[in-house]
């Protein structure tokens, strides 16, 4: 059995070999896309190598990790950050293309914020990156409206009973951010200490922040 | 570069992801399209009328762009598809492991 996937492995291998080079319709189209609005001068090849530079290897959830570790070391920045979170975000130097509008709200022993975009995948991108496939999908843009307690136990987070939870539906106008709660045990830890424990997941409401423990 | 312990999957899972997300940035940067324009695109993308609501990814992106450019006259669907095909033709013409330029297409037939 082992043998014969090898065998067929090779033939695959070979084959490609003999016939050139291949494009996935996909590829072929957004290939096509790409070359014709250059052409027509709509975007410029080097603008779009830059985005793609920013987006895969400057932007992402370190980012919104820098601003909630501000925000619960810092009294003030964390009442401006609140108050209008555009500016105090842009405070630390972070802000761009789906950020124009950002709202953050603040997790409480009352309350647990959790983010969706009911309408596609509208994503607070200068804080937190590109939106993880599951933010993307169907069941989580229909259940985190009707069951965000059974999604956020899918997600591992059961909060007490008495917890408000409230979701936020991010729009392209306004995306939403959630400030979570410091974690027990914090007090010794620098900023930098505090922003490594804060995940992607804890920024969306889908998750907690780690603990010092975990971190380690 | 951030050394931090945060879980941050790669963005992209191919080329061509990242290739039409510029794109689309790159049009809204550009002022060719609005972020609210393509809200509104995406979102009728991934909402068929005649079968169940689909993932917001970047297939749909394509489609949704797609239309965007056909309704405002930038690219057809003619336009697109002659273009993808000369592409298509320029792949096989190229050896494994080189480029794939446009004029590397032999032609139609």
């Amino acid at each position: 059995m082992a043998a014969a996937d090898h065998d067929h492995d090779h033939e695959d291998h070979d084959h490609g070999h003999g016939h050139g080079s291949e494009l996935s319709p996909i590829e072929a189209r957004v290939r096509a896309l790409e070359s014709l609005l250059v052409e027509k001068g709509y975007v410029e090849p080097a603008a779009l190598d830059a985005l793609i530079e920013r987006y895969e290897h400057q932007v992402g959830p370190h980012n919104g990790a820098r601003v909630v570790a501000r925000a619960w070391v810092d009294p003030a920045y964390r009442a401006r950050l609140l108050a209008d979170a555009t500016p105090a975000i842009a405070e630390l130097g972070i802000g761009g293309r789906g950020g124009e509008h950002m709202v953050v709200v603040e997790n409480t022993p009352d309350t647990h914020n959790l983010v969706v975009c009911t309408l596609c995948s509208c994503y607070p991108w200068p804080v937190l990156g590109l939106p993880p496939v599951w933010y993307k999908a169907p069941p989580y843009r229909a259940r985190a409206v009707i069951d965000p307690r059974g999604v956020l136990a899918e997600f591992g987070v059961t909060l007490p009973d008495t917890t408000r939870i409230t979701v936020w539906d991010s729009t392209a106008e306004t995306r939403f951010m959630v400030l979570p709660m410091r974690p027990d045990g914090t007090e010794t830890l620098d900023e930098a200490g505090l922003a490594a424990l804060v995940t992607r997941d804890s920024m969306i409401g889908t998750g907690l922040p780690l603990s010092p423990e975990a971190a380690r | 570069m951030s050394g931090c312990s945060l879980d941050a999957p790669r963005p992209f899972a191919e080329p061509w992801e990242a290739q039409i997300f510029a794109l689309v940035v790159g049009l809204q940067d550009a002022g060719v399209i609005t972020s609210g324009e393509w809200a509104e695109a995406l979102s009728a993308a991934i909402r068929p009328a005649d079968a169940p609501e689909r993932p917001a990814d970047y297939a749909h992106w394509l489609a949704a762009l797609e239309t965007i450019l056909a309704r405002k006259r930038i690219a057809d669907g003619t336009a697109i598809e002659g273009r993808r095909d000369a592409f298509l033709r320029a792949a096989q013409a190229t050896p494994h492991g080189q480029p794939i330029l446009l004029e590397n297409d032999p032609g139609p037939g």
